[in-house]
This record gives structure tokens, C-alpha cells and sequence, in this order.
């Protein structure tokens, strides 16, 4: 059996594709009996909001190649950047995901939130982009920098998304 | 082999298998032991790994076919 006994992540980005590591991590580490901790800030914060509405987008990402054809096409950026791309590519990658059986993001943090990973929301971001307590998830605590390496120095893996 | 529960994890995607397998597992008793059906090609490692860090023993894994079979005993 392992040693490591808590994972700490640190969850910075918030659109549909940067959701994923980070609750796939923090549920697959609780599943093997690990205690997690999130810590949402800046674009992450967003994830802990009640209702998502997650999107992705091609813009300045050469790696997205999505399969089409049998080929694979990554979207130029002046395409990209068309009214109606983002909305298009994050259509076409949600149908992917669930036909190819990838668990959606809310699945994910209901897991993550049935599995006792403590989900710390960012004081800071809260106040700078103006949202309240209300309008995230119940169960998320409010911390700052100094709540985090708190229980970063606790944690046997310490992970930055 | 005989399984106290069978888990269909067929055409879930990571990490799902697992997941959904820890939660058999919870419901389980010690020494009881789950049969799992996955089709995820990375479960192979996966399955192999949960078991090394949660303590439960993988007592088998079928992989030759389309559709993988794994046993685990509830430690």
C-alpha cells in the first residue's frame, strides 16, 4: 500500500476542457482513499458556481485536434475567433465525450462532493469578480492563500491546474 | 469464479470504472469480492494501481477479450 494519504489541488482554469484534470484527479484520489482538498481560484472559482454552463474554445490552441473525417483538424484562429465557434466547438466536444462515455463535469463534482473532498472557494476571487457564497454549491468552505498552504504543508501530493 | 456483486462498468470511460467501483466496494464486506466489466482500455493499469494503494487484492483480470473482466477482494 502507498504512503500518501492527501492530495491538495490547486484549481486556476475554468473552461470545459481545464474542468476535467482536476476533478478526475481529486475523485480518482478519493476513491483510493485519499483525503482531497481543492482550491479554487480566479478561472477555477467559476467551477463551484450552482449551474454550469462550461465551454471550450480553439482560439490560440494548435493541440485541439479534433477528429473529423478520419482526420484530425485543428481550427485556424481567425475561424476560431467567428461569432459562434465557441458555441460550435464546445457542442461538438460534448457529443464526443458523451458517446466516447466520458462522465460530464457536473457528474464529476457531485462525486467529488459525495466523496467529502473539501472544496475551498478563493476569498480574494470571490470579491474581485464579484460573486457570492450564494451562488456557488453548498458544502464549499471560503479561505485565502495562507488557508491553503496551511493544508498544503499537510498534504503528501500538491498539485497546480 | 464466484463474485458477491457484479459491477457493469461497460463503455464508461476514465475514470468512471473506478468510481463507480469504489462505490460497489463501500456496500461490500470484507473478504466479499466484485466482479467488474469494463471496456476502457486504461482500466487495465488503472484497476492494477487502485488496488496497490487502497489494499484490496486483484485477484484476477481477463483481458482478452473485448470486454475486460477484473476480480477484486474487499480487503
Amino acid at each position: 500500500m502507498s504512503e500518501a494519504q492527501s492530495m491538495s489541488i490547486i484549481v486556476t482554469k475554468g473552461s470545459l476542457d481545464w474542468a476535467y484534470p482536476p476533478f478526475i484527479l481529486s475523485t480518482t484520489a478519493a476513491a483510493m482513499g485519499l483525503d482531497v482538498t481543492m482550491f479554487f481560484t480566479f478561472y477555477g472559482l467559476p467551477l463551484l458556481k450552482k449551474e454550469l454552463d462550461l465551454k471550450l474554445t480553439p482560439l490560440g490552441n494548435p493541440a485541439m485536434e479534433m477528429p473529423m473525417a478520419g482526420m484530425h483538424m485543428a481550427m485556424p484562429n481567425l475561424l476560431a475567433a467567428l461569432p459562434g465557434a465557441t458555441a460550435g466547438a464546445t457542442t461538438m466536444m460534448k457529443n464526443m465525450m458523451a458517446k466516447k462515455g466520458v462522465a460530464s463535469i457536473e457528474e464529476l463534482r457531485e462525486m467529488a462532493v459525495e466523496s467529502d473532498v473539501q472544496m475551498i472557494a478563493c476569498q480574494m476571487t470571490l470579491d474581485l469578480f464579484e460573486y457570492s457564497k450564494e451562488d456557488m454549491i453548498d458544502g464549499i468552505e471560503l479561505g485565502g492563500a495562507a488557508t491553503y498552504i496551511q493544508r498544503a504543508t499537510e498534504c503528501d501530493i500538491n498539485l497546480f491546474i | 469464479m464466484e463474485a458477491t456483486q457484479t459491477l457493469d462498468a461497460k463503455g464508461l470511460n476514465c475514470p468512471l470504472p473506478i468510481l463507480k467501483a469504489k462505490k460497489s466496494l463501500k456496500g461490500m464486506n470484507s473478504g466479499e469480492v466484485l466482479e467488474i466489466l469494463s471496456t476502457d482500455p486504461g482500466s487495465v493499469a488503472d484497476f492494477d494501481a487502485f488496488c496497490k494503494t487502497t489494499g484490496n487484492e486483484l485477484l484476477s483480470s481477463d483481458t482478452s477479450g473485448d470486454v475486460f473482466t477484473y476480480y477484486i477482494k474487499k480487503s
